[in-house]
């Protein structure tokens, strides 16, 4: 099966490959091994660079293609795969990053790291993606938020500096006012994350 | 134009019997039999009519005023034109399904002007027109808003080719009209400017729907055409009407019962918060509610007050947090069907178990189909949840990334009565993620249980056990849809060989090749439609099916790195019109 990389530095290829069944189930590939599927990914995969032209490309309907996608996780996508219509597509995915196309930047610092990453708010539907995000970047777990205790279960807590300067936990205010309020995230660790918790309960 | 052509003596006819012999005469008058005749509606009935004596035949289709063609390529305009005299309310369908996925190239065909050029000779009192995945282009919007002086209903479903200007032309000319419907409009750019078209004067709107059309409107022309309308009922406007605009348009139109928000995200005053509840608690007709673009937890309870009487909640557009949209459903005792983003996870799905006992439909929508953010979604829990509360339920689509065979099956047994089960395992080939078996089990008892089955869609790893399963038991099976799935010909041939309804195939990157598809000689011209792609059939294997089934339209859809021998796409139709006189270049028809 043909795949299809946009960016290979630094992913463990492996582990993205795209499978026909889980990982070390050999037999799922000999089954398929006579399905011709040559050409499985889209041609424009191959030439895949620029991901925001890619994402105002979508809009435009391409009946020959499948939108190019902002491939940054070295995944290969099949044309018309999932079967998900081309206008609901856009809607949804779309929406975030082409009618806006400023995004909502905000800088992400890790205690002890020595350089700061720049996430696009905008990209995340909630809390909870948002924090599988930072999990991912920062490769940590976050733990569990609870109203009463803040993170617990990691040494981890994300916090935020909003718009009048003040430090804050995540995860305190609805999604849409933390997006509008947010001005930078920092993951705080060891004691001063717990501080941050467990001061009022 | 005469309005009742007189009937020649002895009409030519396209059915079997023309060359049957001579029959008794009838025991009713033409007369009788066209009255009693012209209380049948259903399009199967009066084919079953059509087919019993040769006066019968032609006393249906002196009486028929509805057409149903559900493939466009399957007869001709002009063979519709000798057939039938009558015509006020026409429904036309073309491309085949796969075509919403982009797995056809651009200009394939299924454009409509051929069709309104005879439609505009034969039929000038038509009143009706509804097409899906046809393209539609400004010169035959234009010649449709001229040629039909009584023309009521425009239904476009899935079409693309018409922008601003086709629009225009249907606003200012159909002074009748009552339905203009636009859904999931596959055209860029239509441009807004359409809609200030419709005359001062204009005011016999029943259904207004341009949810799916990008540009702005102008508000001022919107507020006064829905103010005039009085028999307004279905109104849909797109993501450019804001919040506050909406109230406005919904203080005119308190008696609408299906509602299309705009956008839902606006920083309100108090004022207009309480000003916009207040709107929606004054409609107390509304059972359909859909858009809510960009809805969150701070503006949704200004539906509240509308929800006890919805039956059909669309929030396909509204990526809901399962807080806020469980605290949404608890408004909405009664619905029936439920379309949703599954950004409310499984947690959701808990609530839709719990709040909607009535739930005959659910549509589970990715958020992220591409998997880049690598959200959950829902999973076998969600669905398990909602097979507990809703035993109702009996249509289904749900795209997940995991699913088991033992949840599907205890589904099955919770919701017997499926007629729609359409299961998305987004990730191919994808095994039962607890025991790592394929799921055959899982589909196994789907159409044991679900006899009544009518569409499936299936997902995940499967064998050739699957296709013996659904060959065996899905006597009711109209509508298959099969993605990287089985082991070889035989499964395609069990599903040839049983299913006696089957009307629509539509399979991709399955193993299945030329065996499987002549497997299917016969039964071709007893369905509507073959579509496979990716699969090993060869040109070999297409021209054989070609030559012994003249009456089945074999095309290949070539591709331009494509291998010459393979056939990467293949469409097969059955077709009274013989090969398309319009196929692209790339369109073979063998």
């Amino acid at each position: 099966m043909e795949l299809v990389m946009a960016h290979e530095s630094d992913l463990n290829l492996k582990a993205t490959e795209l499978r026909l069944g889980l990982p070390g189930s050999d037999e799922c590939e000999k089954m398929f091994s006579s399905a011709k599927n040559n050409k499985r990914a889209s041609p424009e995969m191959a030439e895949d660079s620029s991901g925001s032209k890619g994402s105002s490309d979508v809009k435009s309907v391409e009946h020959e293609t499948a939108p190019a996608p902002n491939v940054s996780d070295g995944r290969a996508q099949i044309v018309g795969w999932p079967p998900v219509k081309s206008y609901r597509k856009n809607n949804l995915q779309q929406n975030k990053t082409e009618g806006d196309q400023s995004g909502m930047f905000v800088k992400v610092s890790m205690d002890g790291a020595p350089y700061l990453r720049k996430i696009d708010l905008k990209l995340y539907n909630g809390y909870s993606e948002l924090l599988k995000a930072l999990e991912t970047m920062f490769k940590l777990t976050i733990g569990e938020y609870s109203e009463r205790e803040g993170y617990k279960g990691s040494e981890y807590a994300p916090a935020y500096e909003d718009k009048d300067g003040d430090l804050m936990l995540v995860g305190d205010v609805p999604w849409d006012m933390f997006m509008s309020s947010c001005k930078r995230l920092r993951i705080m660790k060891g004691a001063e994350a717990r501080g941050l918790g467990g001061a009022f309960s | 134009m005469d309005p009742e052509p007189k009937k020649p003596e002895d009409s030519p006819s396209n059915s079997a019997n023309s060359h049957a012999p001579v029959q008794p005469p009838s025991p009713f008058p033409d007369e009788v039999l066209e009255k009693v005749l012209s209380f049948i509606d259903s399009h199967k009935d009066r084919s079953s009519v059509s087919l019993v004596r040769k006066d019968w035949y032609n006393a249906e289709r002196w009486t028929r005023s509805k057409l149903f063609i559900g493939n466009c390529y399957s007869v001709s305009p002009e063979i519709v034109a000798r057939r039938f005299p009558r015509i006020k309310s026409i429904t036309l369908k073309g491309k085949p399904r796969f075509s919403d996925f982009n797995m056809l190239p651009r200009d394939w065909g299924a454009n409509v002007h051929s069709w309104l050029v005879m439609f505009a000779k034969v039929y000038p009192f038509l009143e009706e027109l509804r097409l899906k995945r046809m393209t539609v282009t400004d010169e035959s919007l234009e010649l449709l808003a001229k040629s039909f002086s009584g023309f009521k209903a425009l239904s476009l479903s899935s079409c693309d080719g018409f922008t601003d200007i086709g629009l225009k032309a249907i606003a200012s000319h159909c002074r009748n009209l009552t339905e203009l419907d636009i859904q999931d409009s596959v055209t860029e750019d239509v441009g807004g400017g359409w809609l200030s078209c419709f005359p001062e004067n204009f005011a016999s709107l029943e259904v207004l729907n341009f949810a799916s059309l990008n540009s702005e409107v102008s508000f001022d022309d919107l507020e006064r055409l829905v103010s005039r309308c009085k028999s307004l009922r279905v109104l849909k406007v797109n993501e450019s009407i804001t919040l506050d605009q909406l109230q406005r348009l919904l203080v005119h139109a308190p008696q609408l019962l299906e509602l299309g928000t705009g956008s839902f995200l606006q920083e309100l005053t108090p004022r207009q918060y309480e000003d916009i509840e207040s709107a929606f608690s004054n409609c107390k007709n509304l059972q359909i509610l859909s858009g809510l673009w960009e809805a969150n937890s701070l503006y949704l309870p200004v539906l509240y007050g509308a929800c006890a009487g919805l039956t059909f909640l669309n929030l396909s557009d509204a990526p809901l947090q399962s807080g806020e949209f469980a605290k949404l459903l608890a408004h909405c005792p009664n619905l029936r069907r439920l379309w949703v983003v599954d950004t409310v996870e499984d947690k959701g799905l808990e609530a839709v178990g719990s709040c909607c006992p009535l739930l005959e439909e659910l549509r589970v929508f990715p958020a992220d189909p591409y998997d880049r953010h690598h959200r959950d979604g829902v999973t076998e829990l969600g669905f398990l949840a909602v097979s507990r509360g809703c035993r109702n339920l009996h249509y289904v689509l749900y795209f997940c990334r995991r699913m088991t065979n033992a949840a599907v099956v205890t589904i099955v047994q919770n919701c017997p009565d499926f007629t729609h089960f359409r299961l998305c395992i987004m990730t191919p080939g994808q095994p039962d993620y607890l025991t790592n078996d394929p799921m055959d089990e899982a589909f196994a008892a789907v159409v044991k249980t679900c006899t009544k089955l009518k569409r499936l869609s299936v997902s995940g790893l499967l064998t050739d056990l699957t296709f013996e399963f659904i060959g065996k038991y899905a006597k009711n099976l109209e509508t298959l849809s099969v993605a990287f799935a089985g082991n070889s010909d035989w499964g395609m041939q069990c599903v040839l060989e049983g299913c006696p309804k089957l009307r629509k195939l539509e399979i991709r990157d399955s193993p299945f090749g030329n065996a499987a598809l002549l497997s299917g000689l016969k039964k071709y011209e007893m369905m509507r439609s073959l579509w496979m792609s990716d699969c090993n059939v060869t040109m070999k294997g297409c021209r054989l099916l070609a030559r012994e089934m003249p009456r089945l339209n074999v095309e290949v859809i070539m591709d331009e790195e494509s291998d010459e021998s393979q056939a990467d796409k293949v469409y097969v139709y059955r077709s009274v019109a013989g090969p398309r006189r319009d196929a692209p270049p790339f369109v073979l028809t063998l």
